[in-house]
């Protein structure tokens, strides 16, 4: 097998490139919205992508428990996540939505997390005003499945983190000096145009994206 | 090939229903780009830094490469390389036998297309799940993709609906598209379950941290890269760039020029296998670098920039001859303006050759094309390699398209031209007997009125209305 890379790197090599290698200088693609000016093309974008925008305070886990408790079930969260001690403190003790801690490795949980889930909650690490994105960095304590298999994914947003576009994010968090195994940019429910150019929500992610703005 | 090729183009342009439904889907694509591209200003600069991005990643492929296995392989992803499609093929059965899957759930990738890979392993026993939607329709049908973005788009509903009920006769019938999509998801969500082994494509690799790009709108990437034990990456060794913060412009250059989204629902960004203390996320990633004539490519300053390639489809869905003929004729896993270039040079002008005619040199492409590749003169260029004329490239088949009739016929017109009196002769002689032109030009006339040629040539009227040669 090395053999093949000698041998794909001697012919580049060979193929003499030698065109101008410096880099191209990229200027900083942003604009210069105000946080309500982000906001607002946040939640115009990502309501466009069928995700549903909600301005909340510090009640948010009662606010998010009265968008799940009409279909009832289970929710999905990260106990040891940045927001699980807040969440558990501010649900309703005795109500129509179960809340689960995801606490094993997937081998030992699958079936639940494929079965008898019906919505996870993360946290995110900021969004992107331009794309309508949410920017999410999985974590041990907020694993990368909670945002994809169950059918709901709800998300707290501080509305300071907010950023013009992703090139700006990426700058302004550094990201190139380190990065999770995982992340994700999130821009609204699953969905298809693959029969007919018609738009069907809730391919194989979640059919529901429902983002918590907290100001 | 030739002839082959010119069945299928028969063929095609005789199919009215599926001229329709790509007709439609591809007159929706445009305009959806031209939509998401409102700021002529700010779309060439977008082009201009997308060119420059992907001109200088080709010039330092060699070091990208070299940093990306270095850093990918700090991250814990394991990189292999593949001169050939065989060998790529042989890595990734290695692979699946080692973890004893009997199963491969697949995101979209059109490497994988070019690796064969789907019959390789089904020849093998390992069952093969294609989990997008359109090219599961396509698996369903037994077809190729028909465009490299959207593989079912040349079906309707309807045929849809009754590809379903012959596979799944259990199944209610519906024509709805949501309902066909539900459909869908309860089939693959149990595959996916159960998967050992996920294989998918890659967008953009970047190589200062070594982390694989790739975007989708359905989340069956994202199953294929995260629910596994194992994901497997496929990638041609052009998909490598330099930096990070040169992912945003090509992002949206992608997704803009693809289907006009500003984004892609999902932007997975994959950097490493599960780590120690994380629940979830594959315990494996391989990631499988191809070249199959890519470094060929490579070495020749002109050609190469048909690796700059994004694979937006956008020249696909603005080319007049892809929108009459669809995919499926020109018979290779790239179609459209931009396999017109890639194919002859992947498989070889004998064998692919006929591609580069399939264009009107119109410039449709080589307008729209994101990363600016100059598509016409690429094909012009490929014309010429074909039947030998021009430099000392090393385009495999180089040659192989000469046609003695053709070249005897082009030697008489260049000696016809090269002398004022054997052109004059030529052209009052073409003037009487112009009326015998049309037979001798049957397969043009066929389908088309004859020209008719005037009693007097424009050197001549010049002549007589005064003007002199000079
Ligand atoms: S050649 Fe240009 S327009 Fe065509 S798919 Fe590639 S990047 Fe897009």
């Amino acid at each position: 097998m090395s053999d093949a890379r000698s041998g794909i790197l001697q012919r580049l090599r060979a193929g003499g490139i030698q065109a101008d290698q410096t880099p191209p200088d990229i200027p900083l693609r942003r604009f210069d919205w105000d946080p309500a000016e982000c906001l607002r093309r946040f939640r115009a974008r990502m309501e466009a992508a069928h995700g549903e925008v909600h301005q909340v305070g510090a009640d948010w886990p009662q606010r998010m428990y009265e968008l799940l408790h009409r279909e009832g079930g289970a929710l999905l969260y990260g106990p040891q996540g940045p927001l699980g001690p807040a969440l558990e403190q501010g649900w309703p003790d005795r109500g129509a939505v179960r809340l689960i801690p995801y606490l094993e490795p997937v081998e030992a949980c699958r079936d639940t997390l494929f079965r008898s889930v019906d919505a996870g909650f993360t946290s995110c690490r900021g969004a992107i005003a331009e794309t309508g994105s949410l920017v999410l960095w999985p974590t041990p304590q907020e694993p990368r499945l909670l945002s994809l298999v169950p059918p709901i994914h709800c998300v707290l947003l501080d509305a300071a983190e907010i950023c013009s576009t992703f090139h700006e994010l990426l700058t302004r968090q550094a990201w190139q000096t380190g990065m999770p195994g995982n992340v994700l940019l999130i821009s609204g429910p699953s969905k298809s145009a693959d029969i007919e150019q018609t738009l069907a929500y809730g391919v194989h992610g979640p059919q529901r994206l429902v983002v918590l703005v907290r100001s | 090939m030739a002839a082959e090729w010119r069945t299928r183009v028969a063929d095609a342009l005789a199919n009215q229903r599926t001229r329709a439904n790509i007709g439609r889907a591809l007159d929706g694509l445009v305009a959806k780009r031209r939509a998401a591209f409102p700021d002529r200003d700010e779309l060439e600069r977008l082009r201009d830094q997308g060119q420059a991005i992907r001109t200088q990643a080709l010039a330092c492929l060699p070091d990208l490469l070299a940093a990306l296995e270095r850093n990918c392989t700090a991250n814990g992803i394991r990189v292999h390389w593949a001169e050939t499609c065989d060998q790529a093929n042989r890595r990734i059965s290695d692979i699946l036998h080692r973890h004893e899957a009997r199963m491969l759930i697949k995101g979209k990738s059109m490497v994988s297309e070019e690796l064969g890979l789907n019959a390789f392993l089904e020849a093998q026993g390992i069952e093969v799940v294609e989990t997008d939607l359109g090219e599961l329709i396509v698996q369903l049908a037994e077809e190729r993709p028909f465009h490299i973005l959207a593989p079912a788009i040349h079906k309707d509903r309807r045929q849809i609906a009754e590809l379903f009920k012959a596979r799944f006769p259990e199944l209610p019938y519906s024509e709805d598209a949501e309902a066909l999509t539900a459909t869908a998801r309860r089939l693959l969500r149990e595959k996916f379950r159960g998967a050992v082994a996920g294989l998918t494509g890659v967008n953009f690799a970047v190589a200062e941290t070594g982390t694989l790009a790739l975007v989708e709108n359905e989340g069956n990437g994202r199953m294929c890269t995260t629910v596994p034990k194992v994901h497997i990456a496929v990638t041609g060794i052009e998909k490598v760039i330099a930096r990070l913060d040169q992912l945003p412009t090509l992002l949206t250059l992608l997704t803009r020029s693809a289907t006009g989204q500003p984004i892609t629902t999902y932007v997975n960004l994959v950097g490493a296998p599960r780590r120690t203390g994380e629940l979830d996320g594959p315990q494996e990633v391989h990631l499988i670098l191809l070249d199959n004539g890519r470094s060929r490519i490579c070495a020749d300053p002109e050609l190469r920039t048909t690796l700059r390639c994004i694979r937006c489809g956008a020249c696909l869905n603005h080319c007049p001859v892809y929108v009459r003929l669809g995919g499926h004729a020109y018979g290779t896993v790239y179609p459209g303006p931009i396999g017109g270039i890639l194919e002859p040079q992947l498989q070889g002008l004998a064998a692919a050759g006929s591609l580069v005619d399939a264009s009107s040199l119109c410039g449709a492409c080589d307008e729209i094309c994101p990363v600016r590749i100059p598509i016409p003169r690429l094909l012009n260029r490929l014309r010429a390699e074909g039947v030998g004329a021009g430099s000392d490239s090393q385009v495999p088949g180089r040659g192989s398209r000469r046609d003695p009739r053709q070249t005897a016929i082009w030697r008489l017109w260049a000696w016809l031209h090269a002398d004022p009196g054997r052109y004059r002769l030529l052209s009052s002689l073409l003037s009487r007997t112009g009326t015998l032109i049309p037979r001798l030009i049957r397969p043009w006339t066929k389908s088309r009125r004859p020209p008719r040629l005037a009693p007097k040539g424009l050197h001549r009227l010049a002549r007589e209305a005064g003007f002199t040669d000079d």
